[in-house]
């Protein structure tokens, strides 16, 4: 149930960290609306398959556009919105099960044409709706329902990932910290290019994470995340590579490619705008003369 | 003698060797000069090499088939010898290549053989691409054409503006004659060809893929996008070239799963979408088809079907996926089909599906075949305004707007515009939020299945509906068919005919008409008789005649096994008192 619709009846467990990026969601947009001039209306959302991807159903406020598809599809299904109207301003909401195993095939293809979206991946390094089986971020030997042995797989890292794919703008966020989450998705959405903020929202009820990720000092943990240092040159690969191959979880932007030219850019440049044919024409062609 | 009507030749070989050019130029030429024709290619899925054959069929009337028998094959190496020969009808004639293999060592019989050098020849003029026309000018002299058709066809085609075109004219020219030498030498002929009669209305000379493309650019498409696969992948190379202009977007995906996904996305976001496939590719399209009808988008699929399953055929033709076409996703689900059956329908095919998309807000499939796709045909020159292009209604109300809500087709929000909603592929209320109420779940489905009335006033041909007996195919064999279906008027068999391109949903005035024939004969390519046993499920006492060579029908196949059903039915009524 939601303020808007009595009818919905799907609900987010109490502490799960999609909750902090829904929150996140609403303010960029809120913000990029009163700032920019761009009005709700024009903010489409592609949802995927998951928890996570119920987002879509869940946002309070003046309602974007949303796109509820199949798993695994976003990127594609965003790739096609943004092609038809460049003006939208599409974004991708999805966990780490759609994102990065069934749908991990589309990354590629956008991070090279650059198409101008914002990807926001929910990562709790499990598959949440179906009811906690193991994922692609789910950890080496991690027991979980499809792995009562222990994962027999060693887990994707999402970073190296797609910095190797040549995605050009990626940030790195955690859902406790809604402020920065914000901030980072308004960078992404004002880069004009492909950026993915990949943000870690535990799941309390299959992978309570929470402990480890922020540390707790009365169990002894130390936090697995750390803020980015302001030295930082997130103009450069390596320098994004170095903090990514290190230990521990860097929280902020990791990389933005300078002077990226996005798909509607390069598409617009191929001159076929104003080159329309007239079917007649056209058909004239095929005359048999 | 009588004059000639019907002209049919093969040229058999291996890919590469210009088999394909050497017909199409023949077709072209014939059509110049204001013959009907119709070529026939069957590729291999390799580049280079693997036996390929082209076919040409020059009429005086219009070609509707690619003709039974052979009047002259030309074999361009020993195998296309041996698998061809039979197809040359008594008293036709062999070409073949004396400097490639010997007629001898292959066991050539009496049939009517002429040695022609062709390659040595095409060379001698100064350039070897001069081969094709050695054989044309020799084909020529058989039929008694004047010179004066294929030279002129010569200057046409080679003026095109470069600095060689008078050489390449000129030693064209001395291939033609030489090819006419030989034929004349070889002392056979196959009597004179009638000289053409030309229609009275313009024509164009076209490929069904350009056709079905040329038809959706008619039909105002905006956004498609597509992944290479045969026998589709010139309608993607067509609208690559061809799709441009303000807000119109065409590009290579990654994949048919991008295809479909991404073409829904520009459905929903309001432009005209399409994309083009084939069984391999048609079959990942499948989860995203049941998408975007549970999501009510418009998009328009092509599936030019191959022979399958799976891999399967990749460069014959077959028509086994009209199941497929109708039911690609799982749940409750049928999708509109509009199967073209000749070249010319391709093109007003292609129109009306991207109309039926707007009109019912969902997904429609084109389904072609390889018979179509790379057939070359003259057909009347297709007018765009024949079918005026309809528009989804979009919705320009307030907020808060019920997308979803009512039992057919509703205005349709679009994004940047009032109305927003969630487009979903789970149940929904009216607003697009999931739901599992049970009422919700009826009300969708009926609403979903309720928008496919509003495909039904399609068009349908029949003819000497008086009989009880009818034939009806479907999609390609459209042309053989009715070839079949002439042959018998003639003979004064008593049979109607029933045809439509528009095959889900069927018009129900065209139901109700079948429902009342005693036997309804449907000749088409797969295992199943697909297309049958769906008119079964309609009531209709349906039996299919079915082929699954790769190849299409013989017309004398379906004149006998026609003939034959309708004596049949007439014994048995006559037995039963009937
Ligand atoms: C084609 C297909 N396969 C499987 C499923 C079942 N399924 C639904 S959600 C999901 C995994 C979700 O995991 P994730 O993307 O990490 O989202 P989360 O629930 O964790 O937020 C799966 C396997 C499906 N809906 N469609
Ligand atoms: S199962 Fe996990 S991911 Fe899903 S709502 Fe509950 S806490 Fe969140
Ligand atoms: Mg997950």
């Amino acid at each position: 149930m939601t303020k808007r619709n009595p009818e919905y009846d799907f609900k987010w467990c109490p502490g799960c960290g999609d909750f902090g990026v829904k929150r996140a969601i609403e303010l960029t947009i809120k913000a990029r609306t009163n700032e920019l001039s761009i009005p709700t209306e024009n903010n489409v959302m592609v949802a995927g398959i998951g928890c996570s991807g119920n987002l879509v159903h869940l946002t309070d406020g003046p309602q974007p556009f949303g796109f509820h598809g199949i798993h695994g599809r976003t990127l594609p299904v965003a790739f096609g919105v943004k092609s038809a109207n460049p003006d939208l301003q599409v974004m991708v909401v999805a966990g780490d099960g759609d994102f990065l195993s069934i749908g991990a095939e589309h990354i590629g293809p956008q991070a090279k044409r650059n198409l101008d979206i914002t990807c926001v991946i929910m990562d709790n390094g499990v598959y949440g709706l179906t009811k906690g089986q193991s994922s692609p971020t789910t950890q080496l030997g991690v027991v979980t329902s499809t792995t009562p042995g222990g994962k027999i797989e060693s887990e994707v890292k999402p970073f190296p990932l797609y910095l190797s794919l040549g995605v050009s703008f990626i940030a790195s966020a955690f859902s406790s910290q809604p402020k920065e989450m914000a901030a980072m998705i308004r960078e992404a959405m004002d880069y004009p290019g492909f950026s993915i903020v990949h943000i870690q929202s535990p799941c309390t009820t299959y992978d309570d994470t929470y402990d480890v990720l922020r540390g707790n000092a009365k169990k002894g943990i130390d936090p697995l995340t750390y803020d980015i240092p302001d030295t930082h040159d997130s103009s450069s690969v390596e320098a994004a590579y170095d903090l990514v191959n290190g230990t521990g979880i860097p929280l902020g932007v990791l990389y933005a490619a300078k002077d990226p030219s996005p798909l509607n850019e390069r598409f617009d440049n191929l001159g076929r705008k104003n080159d329309s044919r007239d079917v007649h024409d056209l058909i004239q062609s095929f005359a048999i003369s | 003698m009588v004059a000639k009507r019907d002209f049919v030749v093969r040229f058999a070989g291996e890919g590469g060797q210009g088999m394909v050019t050497a017909s199409e130029a023949l077709a072209a030429a014939a059509a110049q000069v204001g013959y009907h024709v119709m070529t026939f290619v069957t590729f291999p899925s390799q580049i280079m090499g693997g036996p390929t054959w082209s076919q040409c069929r020059i009429s005086v009337t219009p070609a509707l088939s690619n003709g039974d028998e052979l009047d002259v094959l030309v074999a361009f190496n020993k195998e296309a010898y041996n698998v061809h020969k039979d197809e040359l009808r008594e008293g036709g004639i062999l070409i073949y290549d004396s400097e490639v293999f010997s007629i001898e060592d292959v066991g050539g019989d009496s049939t009517n053989i002429v040695a022609l050098p062709y390659q040595e020849l095409g060379k001698s003029t100064g350039n070897p691409r001069a081969a094709n026309m050695v054989i044309l000018g020799a084909i020529a002299e058989f039929v008694n054409w004047p010179d004066k058709y294929l030279s002129d066809f010569n200057v046409k085609r080679f003026t095109r503006g470069r600095p060689n075109d008078e050489e390449v004219v000129s030693a064209n020219e001395m291939g033609l004659q030489l090819g006419k030498k030989a034929s004349t030498d070889s002392g056979f002929s196959l009597g004179e060809l009638a000289v053409p009669n030309p229609p009275d209305y313009e024509q164009i000379l076209i490929k069904g893929n350009d056709s079905l493309s040329t038809g959706a650019i008619a039909g105002e498409v905006e956004l498609f996008v597509g992944y290479p696969i045969s026998p589709a992948t010139t309608i993607l190379t067509f609208m690559e070239e061809h799709l441009r202009g303000e807000g119109k977007f065409v590009y290579q995906s990654s994949s048919e799963i991008e295809s479909i996904t991404a073409i829904s996305g520009g459905g929903f976001a309001g432009k005209r979408s399409m994309t083009s496939t084939a069984g391999p590719g048609f079959s990942l399209m499948s989860e995203g088809l049941g998408m975007a009808w549970m999501m009510e988008i418009p998009i328009v699929v092509v599936d030019a079907q191959r022979g399958g399953p799976a891999t399967g055929l990749p460069t014959k033709t077959e028509q086994s996926d009209l199941y497929m076409a109708m039911h690609p996703a799982h749940g409750d689900a049928q999708l509109p089909v509009i199967a073209p059956g000749t070249v010319e329908e391709c093109f007003y095919a292609a129109m009306h599906a991207l109309n039926w998309a707007e009109r019912y807000q969902g997904p429609v499939i084109v389904l072609s075949d390889h018979m179509l796709t790379e057939r070359t045909q003259n057909i009347r020159k297709p007018d765009p305004n024949l079918i005026p292009i309809e528009r989804r209604e979009v919705y320009s109300g307030s907020n808060g707007y019920q997308r979803y809500d009512g039992s057919s087709v509703t205005p349709m929000p679009i994004p940047g515009g009032p109305g927003a909603y969630v487009a979903n592929a789970s149940e929904h209320d009216g607003i697009g939020d999931t739901t599992h109420l049970p009422q919700r779940h009826v009300d969708g489905t009926e609403r979903r299945f309720n928008k496919l009335k509003t495909l039904e006033d399609s068009l349908y041909e029949s003819r000497n509906t008086q009989h009880s007996v009818a034939v009806m195919p479907w999609g390609g064999q459209k042309g053989p068919t009715h070839e079949a279906y002439e042959f018998l008027m003639e003979k004064g068999v008593d049979v109607a005919w029933y045809y439509t391109m528009f095959l889900s949903p069927l018009n129900p005035k065209l139901i109700k008409e079948l429902q009342d024939k005693d036997l309804v004969i449907v000749p088409e390519l797969n295992y199943l008789g697909q297309f049958a046993s769906i008119l079964r499920q309609h009531r209709i006492n349906a039996v299919a005649i079915t082929q699954y060579t790769g190849l299409p029908f013989k017309v004398h196949r379906l004149i006998n096994e026609i003939t034959n059903m309708v004596e049949q039915h007439a014994n048995e009524s006559t037995k039963a008192g009937v």
